[in-house]
């Protein structure tokens, strides 16, 4: 099959379900339309792995060994300018092929896990529209053969992601958290949007072609357009790129934008599990990749910039994920601190052969992530399912009762501990290894971090399905339908296995490919460090002991900052309520009420008042019309004449 | 005499011989029913004849006082079309109030009709002034027809008297055009006219004659009363047909004979414009009779068809001519709602229709849609006849008359959605009960209906016009 041909189905389909489920669920059965939805996705998804594997495995491989930057099609969809287009395509090049089989993969798990998890919710039909939408823009996102594409399906995950996280939308806590995370990833598209007009108004093209084109090491297009052109004291480039990635930030919830994802976490588990951890969440980093030749040769202080945010991010997000006691909210910490991780070997990566490995590992860690964590999150879904809580207090012990799931949720968390032979190990080590030979500090903040999670991974893990049993009472939990933990499995199998595929040779940013090999030097110590914090969570967590909370007496007051997460949301509110209120929003406020509206109230009066005075020119006299007339005519005539 | 000059009057000629055909049956036929038949089939004929003329092209007859081309065929068949509408709307008052004088009625209304097609296709002022007092004299006659209320009668007088003082006014002014130019053509005026005192003088005071006919402010004071006064029907076709000839004529005129001094006019035009759209509106919105109402609307609307003639243009022409033509439909629609109301329970003012939808929902549907289409909301036709004139003026600088007449159709929702609001909104004691129209009233609604809503889209319309209409 041509992929010219097959391409198109994979937007088409989503969308037409999204159309079809959207439109006429509510007279389906809930059933049908998980199976409508589940089936059409099942296609999608075969298309997808048709497509990517034929890229990976045949047309993609270019006789001078590089990969291919193929595009399907393209067309022509607004004109700006002569130069200026908006298209709508697919671009296929190994980043895209790979998020291809990350999105295709950890949907289709997602589509069927729901049919056990929301059974007889209310709202079934418009769950499984929802997901149909969200699938249809992520996919358009990732294959966009151009930025403003790219931003058209940006909004529309951002739109689709409010609608998933407010699906209980009678319960208030959702409806402010399906508010906030719009409201926060909006502000940061403003700045996306922002970078896009600066960098297009330069180079007059939208579409990556151009824009990621390298020869004798600049972006052509960018350095001829916009370089040496300031502003303020700074480069064009850099303020453009840099609003550019405050947009990725918002998706990721990089610091400051994290503070939208843990609350996100009040939409249904699975939603959260396919969104808010595998695939949209990375779409920042997704961003800074796709540019990521503008970042390194025309803006590369930007990039340093990214990877101490970075580095900041993933420690902040660690130590918060240390004391939390929501389920979902550890998971929601600890899938910020990952992606920080893949912002920092970004950040730290170079272009050429092997000192691209920074960016190849983050592609990596970003397949693997989006794996263990969709697992970890399903796995939760279940433990949800069987104790109806998320707090941890309200579980324990459960590995007997949930045996598959407690099997999922292990390798899981070996895998994001980075334990060797389990994928997460293989994609850690060369984000190490990237950061070692970038900087120092970041390194060691990375390792740091690689320890603390491992310990908070463990202490969940322990407190799960450890621990001392609470009291279940009449309802004993047990193991999920078979609908919920076949996907499961089944993402435990990509979990195992996706640390041997050898992504090195198919991802890099110069897209020549190169050979890796472990480096013991970094790993061993990342391992030891990942198997102490490890040990330390056995230690406090296997049992109930009185450890944690004489730990808790040690340092009660950095506790108590990160369990209220550093005070990060109060800032907020400080700041918008108090200030921005106060100080902008009352006063404007005021300004349109009685200004804007009195003046329009005083044009109202006078008009009434004139028409009321004008009233007795209509006296029903004929003689007085005769008059009004000729003196009417008599005076245009001398109006005229004289004027 | 070359006789051939009669042929290319087809509009004319025909129409003749359906007044000749009217008289006789009159004469002849006894029963009521079949005359009006007989009268609205032959009209019928007439208009859909009209519209195999287009063919004459551009010619001229007797001594080039009297012109035709597509353009002329097309107003005319536009006028023809809303007479074939009044005419429906008037059969039911004809059958029921009017049982004594239906042949007058039609027979006058068409001799009305034969004068405007002079003034229409006029060349010379002569003809002109013929074609106007025969589309006048007549009228006067028709406001009066109520005979037995005394309000009939009343308007009748305030017309006839008004028209005569504007009549006279005019003539004065076309003797001085004749003492100044030496022709009545408006090819040797186009040549001789000047800008001197007495030339302006003649100008004005035959430009207020024609504004008597459009009911333009300051010659507009005769309109309500006699709106008011009039019987219903009469009252739908003065207030669009003849009010649609004279502009067009107007058009004509000042496109012709006064074109080489645009500046001329188009400052006086520009001041008369505000006026006349501002005062129409503003008394507009004290109305509570509801013929009151719409003759106040239909000052304000003038004033609007007005900007076509200030552009000048052939997009101007164009601009009116759709104008006129789509808002031949709405304001016969709401006549016809006022008239299938009144002829069934005699009631007139605002208050009455409070809580018409809960009793009469399709006719009070009919009525918003009007409004809006009045209101120039999209998507209804009016919007689009309100757009292209604007665009027309706009196209030629008239940018401040264009905000001026933007900011007045504010003012005109305002009382526009009045009517809708107590239509649909206010509650009411005592509603006007439900009933049922006549099957006629229900078949012009629903022409005018379908035209509301559709005419708008379909862009050949325009497209035509545009291709047949000229300009300075």
């Amino acid at each position: 099959m041509e992929l010219t041909n097959l391409a198109p189905i994979v937007l088409a389909l989503p969308l037409l379900m999204f159309m079809i489920i959207g439109l006429f669920g509510y007279k389906m059965t809930p059933k049908f339309s998980g199976i409508l939805g589940t089936t059409a996705f099942s296609i999608v998804t075969i298309v997808c792995y048709y497509i990517a594997l034929t890229y990976f495995f045949g047309s993609g491989r270019l006789a001078d060994g590089s990969m291919a930057k193929e595009v399907i099609f393209n067309f022509e969809w607004l004109r700006f300018s002569e130069n200026l287009v908006i298209s709508i395509g697919f671009l296929l090049d190994p980043i895209s092929a790979m998020m291809l089989i990350v999105i295709s993969t950890v949907s289709l798990m997602v589509h069927v896990y729901s049919m056990g998890y929301m059974h007889g919710e209310e709202g079934f039909q418009r769950y499984y529209a929802v997901l149909s939408l969200f699938s249809f823009a992520m996919l358009g996102l990732v294959v966009a053969t151009n930025i403003f594409q790219m931003y058209i399906f940006w909004e529309l995950v951002g739109v689709s992601s409010f609608l998933l996280i407010s699906f209980y939308y009678t319960k208030p806590s959702a409806v402010k958290a399906a508010k906030k995370a719009f409201i926060v990833t909006r502000f940061a598209d403003m700045f996306f949007l922002m970078g896009i007009l600066i960098l297009s108004f330069y180079t007059q093209t939208f579409d990556f072609g151009p824009l990621t084109e390298v020869t004798n090491n600049h972006v052509a297009i960018v350095s001829e357009t916009m370089g040496g052109v300031t502003f303020c004291g700074l480069s064009v480039i850099s303020i453009a790129v840099f609003l550019i990635f405050l947009g990725g930030a918002g998706k990721s919830a990089m610091f400051p934008f994290h503070i939208w994802l843990p609350d996100a976490m009040e939409g249904p588990t699975p939603a959260s599990a396919l969104i808010h951890a595998a695939t949209m969440v990375v779409a920042g980093v997704y961003l800074v990749a796709r540019l990521f030749p503008i970042y390194f040769f025309e803006a590369h202080d930007v990039l340093t910039i990214i990877a101490y945010i970075g580095a900041f991010t993933s420690l902040f997000a660690a130590v918060i994920a240390c004391t939390q006691t929501d389920i979902k909210r550890v998971l929601a910490f600890s899938t910020i601190s990952q992606i920080a991780y893949m912002m920092v070997a970004l950040g730290v990566s170079g272009y050429e052969g092997n000192e691209g490995l920074g960016f190849t590992a983050s592609m990596w860690h970003l397949f693997t992530h989006a794996m263990f964590k969709a697992t970890l999150f399903l796995a939760a879904g279940c433990v949800i399912h069987a104790v109806h809580s998320n707090e941890m207090d309200a579980m324990g012990n459960l590995r007997k009762h949930l045996k598959i799931t407690h099997i999922a949720f292990l390798i899981a968390c070996l895998a994001i501990a980075g334990i060797p032979i389990f994928s997460g190990f293989f994609s850690k080590d060369e984000i190490l290894v990237a950061a070692h030979e970038a900087s120092p500090v970041i390194y060691w903040c990375q390792t740091l971090v690689a320890g603390l999670t491992a310990f908070y991974m463990f202490r969940l893990y322990y407190r799960i399905f450890w621990y001392n049993e609470p009291d279940y009472g009449h309802h004993t939990p047990h193991e999920s339908p078979a609908n919920m933990w076949i996907p499961l499995m089944v993402l435990t199998v990509y979990t195992c296995t996706s640390g041997f595929f050898p992504f090195t040779e198919y991802i890099s940013p110069d897209l020549m490919g190169f050979e890796s090999h472990i480096h013991w030097n970094i790993a061993i110590p990342s391992v030891i460090v990942a198997l102490i914090g490890i040990g330390i969570a056995t230690f406090m967590y296997k049992k109930k002991t009185e450890y944690p909370d004489k730990v808790v007496a040690c340092i009660k007051n950095t506790y108590h900052y990160a369990y209220n997460k550093f005070y990060i949301d109060e800032i907020y509110l400080f700041i918008t309520h108090k200030i921005i209120y106060k100080c902008i929003c009352d006063p404007i406020a005021w300004f349109d009420r009685h200004i804007i509206d009195g003046f329009m109230n005083l044009l109202s009066w006078i008009t009434n008042k004139t028409s009321l005075e004008i009233k007795s020119f209509q006296s029903g006299n004929v003689q007085q019309y005769a008059w009004v007339f000729i003196l009417g005519v008599l005076s245009i005539v001398a109006l005229t004449i004289y004027l | 005499m070359d006789y051939s000059n009669f042929i290319i009057m087809n509009h004319e000629l025909s129409l003749v011989v359906v007044l000749v055909a009217l008289l006789l049956a009159d004469l002849f036929g006894k029963n009521k029913r079949i005359f009006q038949f007989f009268a609205m089939g032959l009209f019928l004929v007439h208009t859909v004849l009209g519209f195999t003329h287009w063919n004459i092209g551009e010619a001229s007859a007797f001594s080039g006082m009297y012109v035709t081309s597509e353009i002329h065929v097309l107003v005319k068949n536009i006028l023809n079309i809303g007479t074939l509408i009044v005419f429906i709307f008037a059969f039911y008052w004809n059958e029921n109030k009017n049982k004594n004088q239906v042949g007058e009625f039609y027979f006058l209304t068409l001799s009305t009709l034969l004068g405007m097609y002079f003034m229409v296709s006029a060349e010379h002022f002569l003809l002109f002034y013929i074609g106007l007092e025969t589309a006048s004299i007549p009228m006067a006659t028709l406001v009066a027809f109520n005979k037995n209320k005394k309000e009939s009668a009343e308007a009748a007088a305030k017309y006839i008297l008004t028209a005569a003082f504007s009549s006279a006014v005019m003539l004065f002014g076309i003797s001085l055009m004749y003492g100044a130019c030496g022709s009545l053509y408006y090819g040797d005026i186009l040549i001789k006219f000047q800008s001197t005192p007495l030339h302006i003088m003649a100008l004005i005071f035959m430009f207020a004659g024609i504004g008597f006919k459009i009911s333009l402010v300051p010659f507009h004071l005769w309109t309500a009363d006699t709106y008011e006064g009039a019987p219903t029907s009469v009252t739908a076709y003065l207030s669009v047909i003849s009010k649609g000839a004279a502009a067009f004529a107007l058009l004509c005129i000042m496109i012709k004979a006064f074109a080489n001094y645009p500046g001329t006019w188009q400052t006086f035009l520009w001041w008369i414009i505000v006026i006349t759209i501002t005062i129409g509106n503003l008394f507009a919105l004290r109305q509570k009779n509801m013929k009151r109402f719409l003759a106040f609307s239909s000052i304000s609307q003038a004033g609007y068809i007005m900007l076509g003639v200030i552009a000048g243009t052939p997009q101007g022409m164009a601009a009116m001519v759709y104008y006129v033509f789509i808002y031949l439909f709405t304001n016969l629609a709401a006549f016809g709602v006022i008239s299938a109301i009144e002829n069934k329970s005699d009631k007139l003012t605002m208050d009455d229709y409070n809580g018409l939808y809960s009793t009469n929902p399709k006719l009070s549907f009919v009525m918003m849609l009007a409004m809006f289409s009045l209101g120039g909301i999209p998507p209804f036709a009016g919007f689009f006849s309100k757009f292209f004139i604007f665009a027309a003026a706009a196209e030629q600088g008239q940018y401040l008359l264009v905000f001026i007449a933007l900011l007045n159709t504010i003012i005109s929702l305002c009382y526009y959605l009045w009517v809708v609001k107590a239509m649909f909104i206010n509650k009411s004691e005592n509603p006007i009960p439900t009933f049922n129209s006549d099957n006629m009233t229900k078949i012009g609604l629903i022409i005018c209906t379908v035209a509301m809503i559709i005419l708008g889209f379909i862009s050949p319309i325009y497209d035509k016009i545009i291709a047949i209409s000229f300009g300075m």
